[in-house]
Formats: structure tokens, sequence, C-alpha cells
């Protein structure tokens, strides 16, 4: 049946805006992807519960990303005899990205799908079977999980001929910490600081969707200033990711003039942020009901000023880079993700955008204040490092320009409103677009200010497998470069 | 070209002076005073990151913007642990990363110093220790200096790795 069938059967959640859930059967689990698949719709997100403090039921949820909003479905799955979970059917042939997802789930929560690849993906501690490559002359290189700058740990399996790479298998779940487990040992109206440190980068985007599907969950009305706040946050993250990432990728391009003018003008914006808000990065300026800071008028204006200053000086590099032959023959045509594939593989956010692919939470499915404020969205079809980097340049140009309105239409009033911890059982979801995509917190109370289940999900379990693809062909010297241009998250899907 | 001149001409220097270090900071004394003076001179850091949430790297990163101006205080970070004099811990080190962490430090030439990175390296922080998180960063390899922090400002990782590989006051001669 169409998609928009299950859409109609489902229920209202609490939390992001357009948010249905839906308990399916065993069997409808497989055509409802099937179907939403046609319709167009992506895969969100997927994750298991089971091995919790309710151990007697166990079930698998999906989040599927639709024209009409967010559909969350739930398959119960009954314990086999000796009290482990059964299983459920796979959603792989559908969207390949829930591979992962899966095996995931079943590290943390026990729930097998009957798809073939079985091999743990949080839990180490045994042999890892990479696929190989066989022929003349193919040779493999082994990177990680500890590599030779500073960033998080990941290993890299590449089968290469000379130069070129004929395959890359990616092994990640060397920052698992038991998020998961962690969550439901904090109480409800406190673990948005959990939230805020799934993904340091996008501590403001995780916060925010944790407190999104508190605050609905508990029917709270949140300031309208303190959306307005929240929005500020959102973007200053954003442009401030840019501005790392503008200048990495220039240094691994070879111009490290790059690296030394975008990282001064990150810097100055962190302290015109430190300045303002009394933090660099935000951890904790979002909590349940609003914002724990307030921006005053005068600290607006000067934050709104550096904005403004970073803003024009990225413009006045951005030409710098356009018209260096040596960083636009690294950038063009390297690490290619094709729109058709980009689509087929179901990748999210930046990465998406950048490949043809038009998704936009704040634009698809806005919550205040966006649903005032209008935004336009960025979007290039070429899918390589060129575009991607267009893509941070157009959006960089965006938040500012949205960051002024913010600044000049800042609502009155208080930036925080009182919680209370929501009913035994309430289960909700927010949504939130991060500088790398959408962020997704799913959440469901237990008893006296508890959290049963809380599953945090980052756009980069999407979007991890494209690289898989996009560095096909390309030399091995230009892999850095390319993780560059994705620059995907590993604690945050490390879990 | 000549854009690229202009903008390098019209910033100039923009570098801080380094902070001086703090001996609240650390928690042993593993070197010779003799040594670290020798030492202090130019040091090489290697960098792991056993299972932080990627906060603290982002202002490692920054220690490397003009402003804080690291190899200017002759500091470098480098790639192998072969290279290192010191080892720059972040995050509670995860059961994943226990033995690649152990085996960075065991491939470090002596002397050699362990600096444990924001309240994760320094404690477990809001991860703890249990399960799938070993905690605190003394609880797999032992630890010299302890910077806390969620994550510590760039100056303030400064300040610790100046700390680090400075002589100090050595407890014996007090």
């Amino acid at each position: 049946m169409p998609m928009r069938r299950w859409w109609n059967r489902a229920q209202a959640l609490a939390g992001a805006p357009s948010l249905r859930g839906l308990s399916v059967r065993a069997e409808d689990w497989l055509q409802a992807a099937r179907d939403v698949a046609a319709a167009g719709s992506r895969l969100l997100s997927l994750w298991g519960s089971g091995e919790s403090r309710d151990t007697d039921c166990a079930a698998v949820y999906a989040a599927y990303l639709t024209d009409l909003g967010v559909l969350i479905l739930q398959l119960a799955i009954e314990r086999e005899a000796g009290g482990a979970a059964g299983g459920y059917p796979g959603l792989e042939e559908v969207f390949p990205a829930a591979s992962r997802m899966q095996r995931a789930a079943f590290d943390i929560s026990g729930v097998r799908s009957s798809d073939p690849d079985r091999r743990p993906w949080l839990r180490h501690g045994q042999d890892y079977d990479f696929v190989r490559v066989d022929g003349e002359g193919v040779h493999e290189i082994a990177v990680g999980p500890v590599h030779a700058g500073t960033i998080e740990p990941g290993h890299f399996r590449f089968s290469v001929v000379g130069e070129k790479v004929l395959r890359l298998e990616e092994r990640l779940g060397y920052t698992h910490k038991g998020v998961e487990q962690r969550f439901t040992e904090l109480p409800i109206l406190q673990a948005h600081r959990l939230a805020a440190r799934v993904c340091g980068d996008s501590t403001v985007a995780y916060s925010w969707a944790y407190c999104q599907a508190l605050e609905g969950m508990s029917g709270c009305a949140v300031p309208e200033r303190a959306a307005w706040l929240r929005a500020a946050f959102l973007e200053l993250e954003r442009v401030a990711n840019h501005l790392g990432d503008l200048g990495a990728l220039g240094n691994d391009a070879g111009f490290a003039f790059g690296l030394t003018q975008f990282s001064r003008l990150k810097e100055a914006l962190l302290r015109a942020m430190s300045a303002a808000l009394g933090q660099r990065y935000l951890l904790d300026a979002i909590a349940p009901g609003g914002t724990t800071v307030d921006l005053s008028t005068q600290a607006a204006r000067a934050l709104a000023n550096t904005v403004r200053n970073v803003s024009e000086e990225a413009t006045e590099l951005r030409a710098i880079y356009d018209e260096h032959s040596g960083v636009r023959d690294r950038f063009s045509g390297a690490g290619r993700l094709a729109p058709e594939l980009a689509s087929r593989l179901g990748v999210l956010g930046l990465v998406g955008r950048a490949s043809g692919q038009p998704l936009d939470a704040r634009v698809d499915l806005p919550c205040a204040p966006y649903t005032e404020l209008g935004i336009s969205k960025v979007v290039q079809s070429g899918g390589d490092v060129a575009a991607r980097v267009a893509v941070r340049f157009d959006e960089l140009a965006v938040s500012a320009r949205l960051l002024e309105r913010i600044f000049e239409g800042l609502p009155s009033g208080e930036h925080i409103a009182r919680v209370e911890p929501p009913a035994d059982g309430a289960f909700g979801a927010g949504l939130i677009e991060g500088w790398r995509g959408p962020v997704l917190v799913a959440l469901e109370a237990g008893p006296g200010g508890s959290i049963r289940r809380c599953h945090p999900h980052d756009p980069s379990w999407q979007n991890w497998p494209a690289i898989e693809h996009a560095i096909i062909g390309n030399i091995v010297a230009d892999f850095p470069l390319i993780n560059k241009s994705f620059n995907l998250a590993y604690s945050g899907v490390d879990l | 070209m000549l854009k690229t001149l202009r903008k390098i001409g019209s910033i100039g220097l923009v570098s801080e002076p380094p902070p001086a270090p703090d001996e609240l900071l650390r928690l042993r004394r593993t070197l010779d005073t003799r040594i670290t003076e020798v030492l202090g001179r130019a040091l090489c850091i290697r960098h792991v990151d056993a299972g932080s949430c990627n906060g603290c790297e982002l202002e490692i990163v920054a220690l490397n913007n003009p402003l804080y101006n690291l190899e200017g205080c002759n500091i470098r970070f480098v790639a192998s642990p072969r290279h290192a004099d010191v080892l720059l811990v972040t995050g509670p080190v995860t059961a994943n990363m226990e033995a690649a962490l152990k085996r960075v430090y065991d491939a470090m030439p002596d002397p050699k110093l362990v600096v444990a990175l924001g309240d994760c390296g320094c404690t477990g922080g809001i991860f703890g220790e249990r399960g799938a998180s070993r905690g605190r960063v003394s609880n797999v390899i032992p630890v010299d200096v302890a910077i806390p922090g969620c994550p510590p400002r760039p100056a303030r990782i400064l300040q610790g790795l100046l700390t680090a590989i400075s002589a100090g006051v050595a407890t014996s001669e007090r």
C-alpha cells in the first residue's frame, strides 16, 4: 500500500514537528519499508531495545524521513527459549545504510536482523573478517585506529593496485563508551548534559534534539526567546565547524595559507562566543525548558559584528581558493559521489546537499523559530570535494545572514521555563538539522523521572558507507582530503 | 597570488605570548629536573583519542592556530609515537581503545611523559568507569599531568603541556 496509508494509521508523537509513530507486525515491517522507499523517503535511524532495564520486552525501531514528516515504526520482538531476543526481517535490501545500524542494534540490545552480515560492529575483541580483494598486484594498506593527526580513532582497510584504491572498508566503534546504557542511569531532566557530549562538535544539535523530545513529552512550552537563542547557537556551531573544515581542506590540498586564515577566523568567532555567552562550544548552553545563558543586547551586537566580519573575510578567502590553480586541481573531481548513488545510499545532510539531495530539516520540517525565519536551501550537484567545499561556503554565508536576522529580531521575555519529568512510558523524538545533517534523539521515559531508553542518531551513520564508494578509483594520497571533505563523526556513531 | 600576499601583509602577526606553567596540574614527577631542562627546549607530542566526544580535539586543533603559536613554543605534534616525548590522551579510555593506547605508550622511547586531557581523561567524566568505558587515563597507563575542563581552553592546555616539561620545583628539593 502507498506510504500515505502507513502515515494515516500512525499516531502523533511528542517532540519534533510532524512526528508520528506506529506499531507494526513482523509481516508488515519489511513491506512498510518498501512502501516508504517507493515514496522516495529516507531511513533516518534504526535502533533496538531489549537489554536495558525492561528485559521482558525487546523491540526494534525504524525512523523514516518522509515528505509528510518523521514516521517511527516499532516492531515488538518475541523472546526465544532461554530469554535471548529473537530476530526480525532485515532492511538492507531496501535501505543499504540499515546494515551497520542493525549490527549495532544487536551489539547493544541483542535484537538480530535476518540480514547476512552478522559481524559485530561496536563489540570488538575478536578478529574482524575484512572483505579481501584478490588479483595480481593487489595489496592491502591498514590504517588506524590511531592516526597521524589529531582526529578520532577508526580503522580503514584499503585494497590498492599501485596507488589506485580498488576498495575501502571502514571499521569503526573504537570510541564506543556505552552512551545508550549511560542514558538509562541518568535522571531525564539532567541527561541533556550527556546528549551534549555524544558528539562534541555538534553539541548544540544534540542537546536541542534531546530537549525538544523531552519538552514535547512533558508538555512544556519553550519561551519564544529560548527558541531564537537556540537557533543562534545552532547557526554559530555551523559557522564555526564550516570555518574549521574550510581551513583544513585548504591545508590537505597543500595550501597552508588557508588553514592559517580560517583557523584565525574560527578562533575570532569562538572568542566572541566566549565573551557573549561564556563558552566557546556551548556544551551546556541548552537545557530542558530553554537555555542556561541569555544574550544581552550589547553582547548580541558584538557577536553580530564578529559574525559579519568573519563572513566577509570568508568571502574574500573563497575568491582566493577559487583562483588558486593548485587548490582547484585537488578539489575538482576528487571523491565524487554521484547524485544517483547518493540517493540510493540514502545520504543525508551537507554531504547529500553536495550530491544533489536537497534535504534540510530546517526547511522541510522546521521547528520554531525556523518556521518564521525562512531560509534558502543550499544544493550543489557536483558531488566531489569541490562541491562539498562550495556547500560549506554557501551555508556559511546563509547562516551569517540568518544570525544577523536572529540577533536583530530576538524576542524579549524569559529564556527558560520550568519542566516537569514526563509520565512513565512517554515516548518522543527530537529532530534538529546540525551542521553535518539531521540529528535525531528518540527518548522513552521510565518511572520516577528516569530514562527507559534513549537513542541519539547521527547522520554520519548514513554517510560513512558513501565514502567507501566515493574513494574508488582515487589515489590513496587523496584519501585525507576526501575524508576531510565528508568530515563525519566517530564518537557520534560509536555511541 | 597578489590577493594572498596582500592578505598575509594586512593581517600581520597575531600570535600571543604563552602562559606560565602551573604546578597544580602535576600529578607526579617522572623526569629528573636536569632532563626536563634539556627536553623543555623542544618537544614532540603524540595525541591519542582514546574515546573522546571530539570536544577536546577541537581545542587541540585550535592550539595550532596562529594565535596560540604552538610551534613558537618549540612544541609540535608528530605522527609517530617513536618520535614523541609526550603522550597526550583524551577521552575516557574505551574498552575498544585500551590495547591501542597501551601499544602507543609502549612504542614511545624513554623518558616519556603522559598528559591526560579533559574531564573524561582526568576522571572518566560523564561517561563514568564501567562497562564499555574504562574511565580515566590513569586506569590504563601512568599519568604525569592532568588538565581538567570540558573541554579545557587552548591556553590551559598549553599551560599543562609547559608544566609537564618545565623543571618546576622538584618535590625532592623542597
